[in-house]
This record gives C-alpha cells, structure tokens and sequence, in this order.
C-alpha cells in the first residue's frame, strides 16, 4: 500500500538539499512576508489629514475645532477661504477631510440653537472615510451634550454613562488581531504552492511518466511528496510564531501544544489543496492561475481582514469552505483569548475532517495512468 | 510458449482522433521488435497503452500474460520503460537516480547496492557515478536511463526512440548493448525512425496512420509482393551527375519509382529494362550508367507502402 514511500521521500528530500536556494526562500520568504505585512496592515486609522474653513472664527469654534485634534484622528494641515478652495483641496488628495464651521456658529451654541458645521469627507479610501464619519458625529455628539449639561445645569455626569471595557487586547491593538491571521493566510499560500509546484514540475519534465510505470503506489507517492512539505511547513510554524511573538510582540495567551496540535490538521489541509490543485493542472501556470481560486477567498472571505457575519450569505457560506477561515479562529482564540479546546473543538473538528476529505480526494484523483 | 506480447484490436481514441487503431501484434520472448512509423502515427500511444500508462478504448492486449487493463501493475513489475525524452531527475546524481529507482522497485536492502554496481556495469557507467545526470551527454543519459529501468530485472522492456538525438557511435554502443541484453532472454519492443536500426532488429511493426501495415523479419518484408509488384524489378543504377540523371529517369515511362542514395539511384523498373534503361540514359548524355538488380532495402520497403497508402487514401 505504501510501496515506494521511502524512496519518493529520499528523492524528494535530496531534491531539496541539491537547491539550497529554495529551500532558503522556502524558509525566509513567510518570515520577510510577515514583517513587511505585519507593518503595513493596521487598520487604527488616525492624523488624518484635515482642512478647516473657518467662517467663526471666536472661541467656541476653536474649541470645537481643538475637539478634533485631540481626539488624534485629524491633523489640521491648512485653512481655506472658500468653498470653492475646500473642494479643490481634497479631489488634490492633500486633504481627505474637510471641517466647514458657519459664521453663527458660536452664536447658535451659546444659546443652544441648532448649529450646523459641515464636514467633507473623501470616500475614495471608505477605511478612513468611515473611520472619519464615526470620529466625527461622537465629537458632534459629544460637544452638544456638553452644552445641553451647560444650559441645563446638569453637573453630574450623564444620566447614562457607559463604561466599556475591551477584554482581550486592551489597547485594541490592530497588530494584535493582524498579524496571528496572517500566519495562517501565508503558511497556506506558501505551503500550498510549493507542493502543487513540486508534483506538476514532475508532470511538466516527464518524469512522473517514468514513475507512473513503476510499481510504485499511488498513496506511497502521495505522501513520499507530502512528507517533506510538512517537515518544511512544520518549521515554517514555527518561524512565522517565532516572529510574532519577538519581533511584533503579540502575547501567545493559550497553549501552545493546542495551538501545534490544531497547526498540524491546518498543515494537513494544506498539502492536501496543493495536491488536489497538481491533479487538476499540467504546468506552473496552469497550477498558479488555479491556486488563486483558493488564495483570493482565503485572503478575503476568510474573516483575516472583513468580518464574515456583515457578508452576504452565499459569499459567507463560500468562506466557510476555506480551510484557513477555521485557522484564524484557532489563532486568534489561543493566541488571545485564551480559548481551549472546550472553545475550538469545532473548528479543529472541521479542519481535520477537511484535511482528510482533501486528501482522500486528492489520492483518488491522482491515478497512475495519463489522460 | 506463449507470446511475450498479444495485442488484438488495440485501438485507443482521443475525443474524434484515432490515434491507434485495430493493431494487431504477436511478440515472441527475446525478440528485438522494432517498431517503425512516421511522427504522429502512434507509436508513443501503443507503448504506453501496452505499458498500463493508457488505457485502451477498445480491444485488449496483455504483456508477459497480464492484462493492460485488469493487471496494470503487475506489468509495471516486470517491465522497464524509457519514454522519448529524458525522464529522470537533472538534479540528482547517477548514483541517487539508481538508489531512488532501487527502491521504488523495491530491491530489497541486502541486495540493493550488488544490484546498482550491476547495472552500473552493464551499462558502463560506472566514471560518472557522482556526476549530475545534468552534466551528463545525451548518450550517457541514455546509458543511466537504461540503467535505471534495468535495476528489477525486467524480462521485457520498452524504448521509446531511445536513440533519437544522440550521436553515431553512442547509437552503435547502446544497440550493442540491447543485442547483450537480449541474449540474455530480454525481449525488446524499440519504437525508431532510423532505418540502419530497423535492420538489426529481429523483427518489425510499421504503423503508419494509427494502422499497423505490415509485421514481420526485415526479410519477410522485403520480399512482400506489394514493395516489388509483379513484372517490376528494382535495380542500382550507377551514373554520373545523378541529380541530373534522376531528372531524365523519371520521364521514361517504364520507370515506375526512382530514389536517390548518395552516388547510386534505385529505380524501380519494368522486368527486363535493365539495358533499356543504360542505353536510353547514354542517349541523354549519362553514356556510363550502369544498372544491377538488387534486393529492396527497409527504406524501399517503407517508402513504398507508405506511397500506396497515401494513393488508396487520396483514391476514396
């Protein structure tokens, strides 16, 4: 059943100690991804880029104004003179906001009339734009209660005050929530592709003809190739934790042998889609084109960067057939919440069931005779 | 004493392409089978369909009495197999190939490195066991290839153009080995388009359009009644400028084919024309030619069925 197991993994094992190269990108490309990514996925949107028009100009409109640059979201680069300037400034892009205060305004709050202030704000970049519509309307709100306490002599706080508190990664730290999905969506990208490329290299050279007359099993060159991937894979884990924990000082709140054990069903569905991926495909090409059918949703769909309840249905159900959808939630439950495996059962359940249906599959696919 | 290789309607199609159709075969234990045909015409398809590699679309063949289809493996077991391009692994040595190729066939431990200097004798590649089979020439790629599929022993193997691109006397060399290897009871199925080649094999198969045509020793093909028709006779004309002369052949009316081979013409003629043929050439101005009966060469052999069938094809 497993006739030839041995010498597949010599073979492939020589193949990879003969290209030193690659087996150094092999190594080192999750971890240059991870710290270039790590870097510029953050998502605490702040100091941005604001122009006032000030028709006010006395001390309520300051103050106002003084409201949001406190708050660290905007950083006043310039004032204008007109509406006409205001437009101009932010289709330039020098400013993605624009705060327009009328000439009554300190009028109207002082004796609490309703004061309107405008605010442009550039949609073209909806992250910051929403970002820029929350920050906005709570400093509105806020302003205005303040003067409501004012005129109404209210001196003791609110009639309602809530006072939230963020569990697990106080600071809301974006890096926090990042950087452990990324693990997830680069070990797959990476592992991924170097086992579909290993198969279809041999397709593409001829020499899994000469093996497919040999008396080798299908399963025993199955995993002759797998084998070495995951020892690969297993050590690329291990880098890309290394990193986060050092280099982005992501806390690890779980256990780790939780964390391993769950990594190896995840690895297992891996090399499981790059297998399936080489039976479908003739050359890199071909295997490329197609392993972005499972690395755009993996990317996307999974919930590493958009949360998946705010997704239509279909697309949501989608997400859920990606493997690294059920990875993330591992990563991001023990590395900061602390989740057991009480909590994850499930998603580790789903992984290995997936991981065995891929490889089975795979298997199946994968016959010893052309065409 | 069974046949080696019984193949009985062996027809494979791709989509509305026949690529090999209705090929009957018969191969006897140590025969060195040559297998002829234009590119294109199924060579490849029949060997990987009697290798287990393609399944048939119709008929059914079996090798050392196994089925091609139920007993697929069992043949990969006793079989060996060089495909036309070179198929092993450029960046592992002589010596990891054989290892690799030792064990997938599963050489048990003991006997694993007694059984690779073997081979490594046989072919002699024993100078460049360390050497990348990418620095390799293609003649000794060819040599380790051997090497590898010879590694279980097999009692029949399968060459697809094992020659094509390498240089004369590698050809020489690598023949000569088959010749050893086949007295030694391994039967050969070699598919070639040299024709020095197809006569040194025991015997000959020439497939042309997915048909098998003929079967059989050079000899029994060389005296088919189609290659020299009745009342035809074919002779060796020696003349001077025979480009020229070629020209002046083919507008005499008892000439019925004419081919150039370096200094001599082989015409094939009506019985009897022979002085004819000298005479009517010196009028011409060729006043040395001389011309002598001989046998049909394998090219003759080829060049003619393959014109017939190109006639009847271009006549339906």
């Amino acid at each position: 059943m497993f006739r030839g197991l041995g010498a597949i993994v010599y073979k492939e094992t020589r193949h990879i100690i003969r290209d030193p190269k690659t087996l150094f990108l092999m190594l080192a490309i999750p971890g240059i991804e991870l710290t270039i990514f790590g870097f510029a996925v953050n998502m605490d949107i702040q100091h941005i880029p604001t122009i006032v028009y000030n028709l006010d100009g006395r001390q309520e409109s300051r103050r106002l104004l003084d409201a949001f640059v406190n708050s660290n979201y905007f950083d006043i680069v310039g004032y204008v003179n007109s509406d006409e300037e205001m437009y101009r400034t932010i289709v330039r892009g020098t400013a993605r906001i624009a705060i327009k205060i009328p000439p009554d305004f300190s009028d109207k709050t002082l004796t609490a009339e309703p004061a309107q202030i405008q605010v442009l704000i550039d949609g073209s970049d909806s992250s910051s734009a929403m970002q820029a519509l929350n920050v906005s309307n709570a400093i509105g709100l806020r302003t205005s209660v303040e003067i409501l306490g004012r005129v109404l002599g209210i001196e003791n706080g609110l009639p309602v005050d809530v006072r939230p508190r963020v569990l697990f990664n106080p600071d809301m730290r974006t890096t926090n929530f990042m950087v452990p999905g990324l693990v997830g969506i680069i070990l797959q990208v990476v592992i991924m592709l170097l086992t579909t490329f290993a198969i279809v290299r041999e397709k593409e050279q001829g020499t899994l003809e000469q093996l497919m007359v040999t008396p080798v099993s299908r399963l025993g060159l199955v995993l002759g190739k797998l084998i070495p991937f995951a020892v690969i894979g297993i050590a690329e884990t291990v880098s890309v934790i290394l990193l986060m924990r050092l280099l982005f000082q992501v806390p690890i709140a779980g256990s780790l042998a939780l964390l391993a054990a769950f990594t190896m069903l995840f690895l297992v569905c891996t090399l499981g889609l790059g297998l399936l991926i080489s039976t479908f495909t003739d050359n890199q090409i071909q295997a490329l084109q197609f392993a972005f059918l499972v690395i755009l949703p993996s990317v996307l769909l999974s919930g590493f960067i958009f949360p998946q309840e705010t997704m239509p249905t279909p697309i949501y159900l989608f997400g859920q057939c990606v493997p690294v959808t059920y990875y993330i939630r591992i990563l991001r439950g023990i590395i900061l919440r602390d989740a057991g495996f009480a909590d994850l059962w499930f998603e580790g359940a789903v992984l290995g069931g997936m991981g065995v249906a891929l490889l089975a599959l795979a298997t199946l696919r994968f016959r010893k005779t052309l065409a | 004493m069974t046949n080696v290789i019984e193949a009985r309607n062996l027809t494979r199609r791709f989509g509305a392409f026949t690529a090999v159709d209705q090929v009957n075969l018969s191969i006897e234990e140590g025969d060195i089978f040559g297998f002829l045909g234009p590119n294109g015409s199924g060579k490849t398809t029949v060997i990987r369909m009697l290798c287990g590699l393609l399944r048939p679309s119709e008929g059914h063949a079996t090798v050392l009495g196994n089925d091609v289809v139920r007993d697929s493996e069992a043949i990969k077991r006793s079989i060996g197999y060089m495909s036309q391009q070179f198929s092993l692994y450029n960046d592992l040595s002589v010596m990891e190939n054989l290892k690799f190729y030792a064990g997938i066939y599963g050489i048990p431990w003991r006997e694993r490195a007694k059984r690779i200097e073997e081979v490594i004798d046989i072919v002699g590649i024993s100078p460049y066991r360390k050497q990348l089979a990418l620095r390799l020439s293609g003649g000794w790629k060819q040599r380790l290839a051997l090497a590898c599929a010879l590694i279980h022993r097999p009692r029949m193997m399968f060459l697809d153009e094992p020659t094509a691109g390498i240089d004369p006397v590698a050809r020489r060399d690598l023949w000569n080995l088959l010749f050893d290897l086949a007295a030694q009871g391994v039967t050969f199925f070699v598919s070639t388009h040299y024709m020095d080649e197809a006569e040194r094999c025991s015997h000959i198969g020439y497939i042309y359009f997915s048909r098998l045509i003929v079967c059989g020793t050079p000899n029994e093909l060389k005296a088919l009644p189609e290659v020299t028709p009745a009342g035809a006779v074919r002779l060796e004309l020696r003349c001077a400028r025979v480009p020229a002369a070629m020209r002046a052949l083919n507008a005499f009316d008892y000439v019925l084919d004419a081919t150039i081979f370096g200094d001599v013409v082989h015409v094939l003629a009506q019985e009897g024309s022979e002085r004819r043929l000298e005479e009517d050439l010196a009028c011409c101005g060729f006043p040395s030619a001389t011309a002598r009966p001989i046998p049909p060469t394998l090219e003759d052999v080829f060049v003619t069925l393959t014109r017939q069938r190109e006639r009847e094809a271009a006549n339906v």
